[in-house]
């Protein structure tokens, strides 16, 4: 068949006909990449703590210098207290400015791929202060730092998370649909046993189950673990409604009589002819992974420390007194957000290029 | 067949469903570790006779099953068990709080549809205008945005502009003043930030579905019919277009529902709102087994009320669903 039209090829024309499906895709790359290099980007080690930064505001970038461009530099800030209120806050030290230097290698140490390192992307010596982009936590560790490693989390437990539904989602919808019968109803029943109940209540009853003497990974893969177990069943839903109707198919009765195993029909025939629905459905359900995430670690149920998550940083803006002192502590909020929408835009494009509406 | 006999056979139906759901509620809860009593016991002032009195008294030192059948034999009698927490049984408690739900879940639903759907034929009629574009930002932002991320910015956005109205549903001075008009209004000043953060994803949603539901009927051939013998075009809109667009919407309002009671959930935690919210929040912090167990079981039964609702007023409002 010519190159030009192979139904992959067509589709990924028409995918890139749609801009906000393209914009979406390589802003989706761009925070996958910096979660990959999250401890080289940051500034700062996630977890140094610096006691006399402690809720410092996000310092500014300057780069004109007695009406002259100049290499980017920040103030130090330090700390005053108001001698009435006892309130404290920062202010700039105008006397000396901190330049910022790019590929150095003299920042906090931090672990890639196992080395140790501590070549930073960009970052001040540590020997002249410090620099917080986007300003300090109680403790006066680097937010911003925080944010990139607790992409790691946030944008990896929706992948994993939605992987593992789908296989199971996948499977099980797929027996429950070829085999009709009992095995159909028990899991039918199942599956609506799960969208029975609504999901936040359930998801925080079934993170309670992860003990809290676990390490932080282990509790990571609970929470994936969680998040999947609630996932799968509106899947296999879907998944069982098309295998009824392809069941009915002409290859599929071609296949029968060629003597292929229920497994092999179902995974060979059945499954590749749903590929471009279930992957659409996939990239659409994982914003629902990454809220699903951030609630549970907001409220406390979720990642826990040393390791981190935007929805984990962002529990530490929940008191109200906080949240008006120290608004920059929303800003792990924004990433939320933006990798949500992406995620929306992203399936809305790849679901007209798929052109799989017809089947819904 | 008639509209009893309909609602009793959903109510047989989905009472299997619920014996099952009783069940994986009661398995999550015993393989949560620890438990309040063990939290109890680390309380230097009770002693370990006086936990084991309590674990006797309620058959915790019994084997699992027989448990369940305890359980479940005090909700058929409208005991839920005891919280311990509160020192009081979870029947009492949850009544206190239920209302307080139901009241802020129904208000969001009936706001919202009352939003959505003008908004929703105005941008499918005037689909290139600013203010669609504007709307249809909005929605985005809506959809994207995490609840609690929603709540956590307009209490920035009221701290930060000098206000004070944020967290629970009145001021402090109004909490158990006898209602009035004063108590009423500021109930309103407190009652607007809930309404968004557990509606904006909804409007949002509905918003869209009407706008493309609405299109979608517009270029039927019964509209071109109704133009063609002359009905004026307000007749045709809202008689024979808008009517058809909203009917597919009500089962979509029966969708919605779980969002809607997480929402509220998440909202209440938040916001420290007095619906079951904060209450379920606390259990699980607590391990209060009793109070979780009920409150997973209640949540899934006000979803089945939702749905049943949903499908009885579809029936209601289109001709052609007969109750079956």
């Amino acid at each position: 068949m010519d190159r030009r039209n192979h139904p992959l090829y067509l589709a990924w024309r028409r995918f890139l006909r749609s801009k906000p499906g393209v914009f979406s895709g390589l802003v989706l790359a761009l925070l996958y990449l910096m979660a990959l290099f999250a401890g080289f980007i940051a500034p700062n080690n996630m977890t140094v703590q610096h006691p006399s930064a402690s809720y410092q505001p996000p310092q500014r970038v300057y780069f004109w210098r007695e009406g002259r461009l100049v290499r980017p530099y920040v103030y130090q800030l330090r700390r005053e207290r108001d001698p009435i209120t006892f309130i404290s806050s920062y202010k700039e030290d105008r006397n000396q400015p901190t330049p910022i230097r790019f590929f150095i290698a003299q920042g906090e140490p931090y672990r890639f791929l196992g080395l140790k390192t501590n070549w930073h992307l960009f970052g001040v010596a540590q020997a002249e202060g410090y620099f917080f982009p986007l300003g300090t936590d109680q403790f006066g560790r680097c937010l911003f730092s925080r944010i990139l490693v607790g992409s790691q989390v946030s944008l990896t437990v929706g992948v994993i998370g939605v992987l593992i539904s789908f296989a199971l989602g996948i499977l099980l919808g797929g027996i429950s649909g070829y085999y009709g019968g009992w095995v159909d109803t028990l899991i039918q029943r199942t599956t609506e046993v799960l969208l029975s109940i609504p999901r936040l209540p359930i998801l925080m009853a079934l993170s309670t189950v992860i003990p809290t003497s676990w390490p932080s990974t282990y509790v990571y893969l609970g929470i994936i673990a969680v998040l999947s177990f609630i996932g799968w069943a509106g899947l296999a839903r879907v998944v069982r409604g098309q295998v009824l109707a392809l069941r009915e198919m002409e290859y599929v009765t071609a296949a029968v009589a060629q003597g292929a195993s229920n497994l092999r029909i179902i995974l060979r025939h059945l499954v590749p002819n749903l590929s471009s629905y279930l992957i659409v459905t996939a990239t659409l359900a994982l914003p629902g992974y990454i809220i699903g995430e951030s609630a549970l670690s907001f409220l406390g149920l979720g990642i826990k420390e040393p390791m981190a998550s935007w929805g984990l940083l962002l529990k530490d803006a929940q008191n109200f007194q906080s949240l008006s002192l120290y608004p920059w502590l929303l800003t792990p909020g924004l990433l939320i957000f933006v990798s949500v929408l992406a995620y929306n835009f992203f399936g809305d494009a790849l679901r007209d290029a798929a052109d799989v509406r017809s089947r819904d | 067949m008639g509209i009893g006999v309909f609602i009793l056979r959903r109510a047989l139906v989905a009472l299997p469903t619920l014996l099952l759901i009783s069940l994986l509620v009661f398995t999550v809860i015993q393989l949560q570790p620890g438990g309040f009593l063990e939290n109890m016991l680390e309380d230097p002032r009770v002693s370990r006779e006086t936990v084991e009195h309590i674990r006797r008294q309620y058959l915790l030192d019994q084997p699992a099953w027989v448990q369940y059948l305890h359980w479940l034999r005090g909700i058929l009698q409208g005991d839920f068990g005891f919280s311990f927490l509160n020192g009081r049984p979870v029947s009492e408690l949850i009544w206190e709080r239920l209302g307080w739900t139901v009241f802020l879940a129904a208000l969001t639903l009936w706001v919202t549809w009352l939003i959505a759907i003008p908004l929703g034929i105005y941008t499918a009629l005037n689909r290139y205008s600013p203010t669609s574009t504007a709307l249809n930002f909005v929605g985005y932002f809506g959809l994207a945005t995490p609840d609690f991320l929603l709540a956590l910015l307009l209490i920035y956005l009221v701290l930060a502009s000098g206000g004070t109205n944020v967290g629970g549903l009145f001021s402090p001075q109004y909490i158990d003043a006898p209602w009035s008009w004063a108590k009423f209004k500021d109930l309103l000043a407190h009652l607007w930030i809930p309404l968004v953060v557990i509606g904006l994803d909804g409007t949002a949603n509905i918003m869209r579905q009407m706008r493309a539901n609405l299109l979608d009927a517009l270029s039927q051939d019964y509209i071109r019919t109704a133009r063609a013998k002359g009905l004026a075009e307000r007749v045709v809109l809202w008689k024979h277009a808008v009517r058809n667009a909203i009917n597919p919407l009500i089962s979509l309002a029966g969708l919605q529902l779980p969002t809607l009671i997480s929402s509220t959930i998440i909202a209440s935690i938040v916001l420290s709102l007095p619906t079951i919210g904060p209450f379920l929040y606390d259990a699980l912090l607590n391990k209060d087994q009793y109070v979780v167990m009920a409150l997973l079981m209640l949540s899934a039964l006000l979803l089945m009320v939702g749905n049943l609702l949903a499908d009885i007023l579809l029936a209601w409002v289109d001709p052609r669903i007969r109750y079956e």
